[in-house]
Formats: structure tokens, sequence, C-alpha cells
């Protein structure tokens, strides 16, 4: 690993003067994606600026039917949250279901959504619950956010301060794992919203995408056989030693129909 | 660029100069010659590396010294008290949880912590709580045994 410098931000303003003063500074959340990045010699950023001492941007609130989720909360936070469980047990779980113990112990929001694996979890839920991605700059809409594989609607030196996710009537995520990583092969998040039913896909393509086709079968019925159905085309998914493209396809319909049949209960 | 790292480890209070990309577990195994913490893999992946950082278990291959700075460490050192095991090393060593002993200091760290946030467990609970930890040995039946007998006693005690 190259050697960088770090530094501790006191506030968000100090950590994104940081970020931008320095040659090529990022930001370091739970650092792990960053660090085994970092290892691999595939970033080799001058400064490293961590958020951890930041107060006030761990938090997590359900108020008004939103739940909000401050960028520096742990997935093991989101996980054990009484209020997340109650408002959104869907997200509670799929925070739960993110690598493992101690992965879960350090990994932040912030830090997987910025990141945008084209695996990762958390993309699935804030486009599945058309959440609001907060950050020091301005307000930007989940389906707005991730724009491509590892990259996002971000601009140099802005920060995610938290993510606000509007309470479903009723909402699921299914994934299926990577056995070793437990990263998403693939992954669906349902969500019955009051702007209609919302269905976004993880791991199978280059970033996350919604499912037009059985988000319009799910306003018609919300079960499990409205979308049974439903394929969706291989061309652009993924294909690697973990799944061929063809059997991400088939993941996404039985995922899909697992998550509304979970979602009803 | 090097800069004086602090922390307690084990109740100890310990400085050592570092750089930036110090790894708490260089900083554990290199300055402070506590070897009991393993590196397995390096990439996040075995577990073998686990240590406790503010009572809470982490990956100290994955964690920079720098992000331990003030903070309380617990290693596999500083679990005996003196010539009697944690109830968790002892449960290891009556269920035979362990053959090469390469993985066990982390799994013991990472079953402590586990036992810690549980109040109740059951094999199911034990085997996915133990996703970070890889054992090319025991196969893990044991270590879930093992788990499953610290538990009882450890809240007992508490
Ligand atoms: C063994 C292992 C298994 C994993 N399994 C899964 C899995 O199953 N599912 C899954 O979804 N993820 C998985 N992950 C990834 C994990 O969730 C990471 O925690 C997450 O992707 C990155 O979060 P972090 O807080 O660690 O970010 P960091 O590694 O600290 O940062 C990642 C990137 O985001 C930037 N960043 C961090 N915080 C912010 C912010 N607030 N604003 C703007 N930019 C920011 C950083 O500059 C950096 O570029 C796994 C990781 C490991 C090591
Ligand atoms: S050495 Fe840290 S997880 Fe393997
Ligand atoms: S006892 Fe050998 S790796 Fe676990």
């Amino acid at each position: 690993m190259y050697d960088f410098n770090y530094r501790k931000a006191s506030s968000v303003g100090d950590a994104v003067s940081a970020v931008t003063g320095a040659e090529d500074g990022r930001f370091l959340a739970g650092g792990m994606t960053i660090i085994p990045t970092i290892k691999q010699r595939l970033a080799k950023p001058s400064d490293l600026v961590d958020l951890a001492g930041i107060d006030g941007l761990a938090g997590i609130s359900v108020s008004g039917g939103v739940v909000e989720i401050g960028g520096m909360a742990r997935h093991a936070e989101v996980n054990a949250s009484a209020a997340v469980a109650d408002a959104i047990p869907a997200l509670a779980q799929l925070a739960g279901g993110i690598g493992d113990p101690q992965v879960r112990n350090r990994g932040t929001i912030g830090g997987s959504i910025a990141n945008n694996d084209p695996a990762a979890d958390y993309p699935a839920a804030v486009v599945g619950l058309g959440a609001t991605v907060h950050t020091n700059r301005r307000e930007i809409a989940g389906d707005a956010f991730f724009t491509g594989m590892f990259e996002t609607a971000l601009e140099d030196g802005e920060l995610v301060t938290k993510v606000s996710f509007p309470v479903p009537s009723k909402a699921a995520y299914m994934k299926f794992p990577n056995p070793a990583s437990r990263y998403a092969i693939v992954g669906v998040f349902v969500a019955a919203t009051a702007g209609g039913p919302r269905v976004a896909v993880t791991g199978a393509g280059p970033c996350v995408f919604r499912v037009a086709e059985m988000e319009q079968a799910l306003g018609g019925s919300f079960a499990p056989e409205a979308v049974a159905d439903i394929k969706i085309g291989d061309g652009d998914l993924n294909s690697d030693i973990h799944a061929s493209a063809e059997y991400r396809a088939h993941l996404v319909t039985v995922m899909a129909k697992r998550a509304v049949a979970r979602a009803n209960g | 660029m090097t800069s004086t790292v602090s922390m307690t480890v084990n109740g100890k209070q310990v400085s050592a100069e570092c750089e930036g990309r110090t790894l708490l577990v260089q900083y554990l195994r290199e300055k402070l010659a506590l070897t009991g913490t393993h590196v397995g893999c390096d990439t996040s992946q075995c577990g073998a590396c686990v240590v406790h950082v503010d009572g809470i278990s982490v990956k100290s291959c994955t964690l920079l010294a720098h992000q331990a700075e003030g903070a309380d460490v617990v290693t596999i050192e500083g679990l005996a008290d003196g010539d009697t095991l944690h109830p968790m090393q002892e449960a290891f060593r009556e269920n035979h949880a362990l053959q090469c002993g390469f993985c066990t200091p982390g799994m013991v760290m990472s079953a402590i912590d586990m036992v810690n946030r549980h109040d109740t467990l059951d094999e199911k609970t034990v085997r996915h709580q133990l996703e970070g930890n890889l054992c090319r040995c025991t196969g893990y039946h044991n270590i879930v045994k093992a788990i499953l007998a610290a538990h009882p006693v450890m809240k007992g005690a508490a």
C-alpha cells in the first residue's frame, strides 16, 4: 500500500476543504472499500480525510413518514435500529445482510452509495424506495444518483450527509448472495410506495436499475404471480465467474417473485 | 509522513510512530509485538485479525492505526486473567474448537462480541454471525459448539 496523509476532520466544512485542497484527497468513512482498494493499488490518494469524528453525521431518525439515515451510520446500527425495523423492516434486514458482522460494524451507508459497487445492496433500497440523497451542496433524487458502474452524481468534494427514505406501505429485499463475499449476485428490492410500485435490481447489471414492466404489473396486482412470467433481457447484464448473464436474468425474476411474496408477509 | 498514535491496548496506554498507511494489525504485531492477532488474508475476508475497538469487533487489517487513536483496544492477549482463561477460550479448549489454531484468535474475538450482542443464541444465529471468520481445519462444528457452551457462562458471570 502506498503511503498517504491521514487527517481527521472536525466538521463537514473542514472535511470538504481538506479533500478539495489536497492533491488527490478522498473521504474515509468505514474504510471497508477504500482501504482494500488502496492495498490493491487500484487507488493512490494523497490524503485520506476521516469523517468519523464529525458530530451529527451518524444519526438515525424516523418522523413524518420518513426514515433519515446519516451518511456515517454503520450497517450494524441500521440493522439494529428498532425505529428502522418498525418503519421499514426491509431496510433493517438489507443492512443486516451486508458482508459479515465486522464489515457491518465499520461500513457506512454514505460510503456504500458513494462507491456504487454494481453488487452493493444499499443502491437497491435507495432506488427501490425512491429515497433522496442529501449532500453538503444539494438534494439528489435516488433515481438520478447512480449513474453507472462505480459512478454517481456526486461531484468532487461533495459529501453525503444523509439519505431520507419515505416509508412505503410495504417492501422487501431478496438477494441471492455470492457465498464468499455476500455481495449480491442479484438483489431485488420491491416496494409499494405512494407513487406506485417500485422494483430495483442490483448485482445483475453494471449499475442498479428499475424494471418498468414489473412495476406496471404490480400496479395491477401486487402479487408474486404478477411478476412470475416477466423475463428481462440478458444483453446488458454482468457475466463473470460467479454467474452468467443468462443466469442473472433468470434470478431477477425469481428474486422479484420472492420479494413480492415477502412484502405481502 | 509519520506521527504518534496513542491508544489503550489490553488496559495499557501505548504510543508509537506511524505512517498514514500503518494498519492497526501492524501497529499491534510490529510496534507492540502482540503477535496473537494474525493476518490470514490481508483482504478483509478471513477474520484472523479480529480485535475489539471500543468493545466492537473489527478486522484490524482493514483499519488504520490512526483510526484507532484514543480508542480502547482488546486483543486475544488481553482476555485471560493470569492462568485463568476467558470463558470463551476455555470453551474452545473443552470443545476441541481448534486444530492448527491460526484462525482461533480472530474466532474467539468475534465469538465474544457475538455473545455480548445476543441475549440468546442458537446454532443458526452463530453460523450466520461467524460469516466473517474462515477456518480451514475444523469444519466449524466444534467452534459453533464452543460458542453455544460459552454463552450461558459469560451471561451468568456478568
Ligand atoms: C468482506 C467484505 C464484504 C462485503 N460485502 C458487501 C455486501 O454483501 N454488500 C454490500 O453492499 N457491500 C459489501 N461490502 C462493502 C461494504 O458495505 C462497504 O462498507 C461499503 O461499500 C463502503 O462503505 P465504507 O463506509 O466502508 O466506505 P469507505 O471504504 O470509507 O469509502 C468508500 C468510498 O466512498 C467515499 N465516501 C465515503 N463516505 C462518503 C460520504 N459520506 N460522502 C461522499 N463520499 C464518501 C470514499 O471517499 C470512498 O471513495 C463488503 C466489504 C467487504 C470488505
Ligand atoms: S487478515 Fe484481516 S480479514 Fe483476513
Ligand atoms: S483451526 Fe486451523 S484455520 Fe481454524
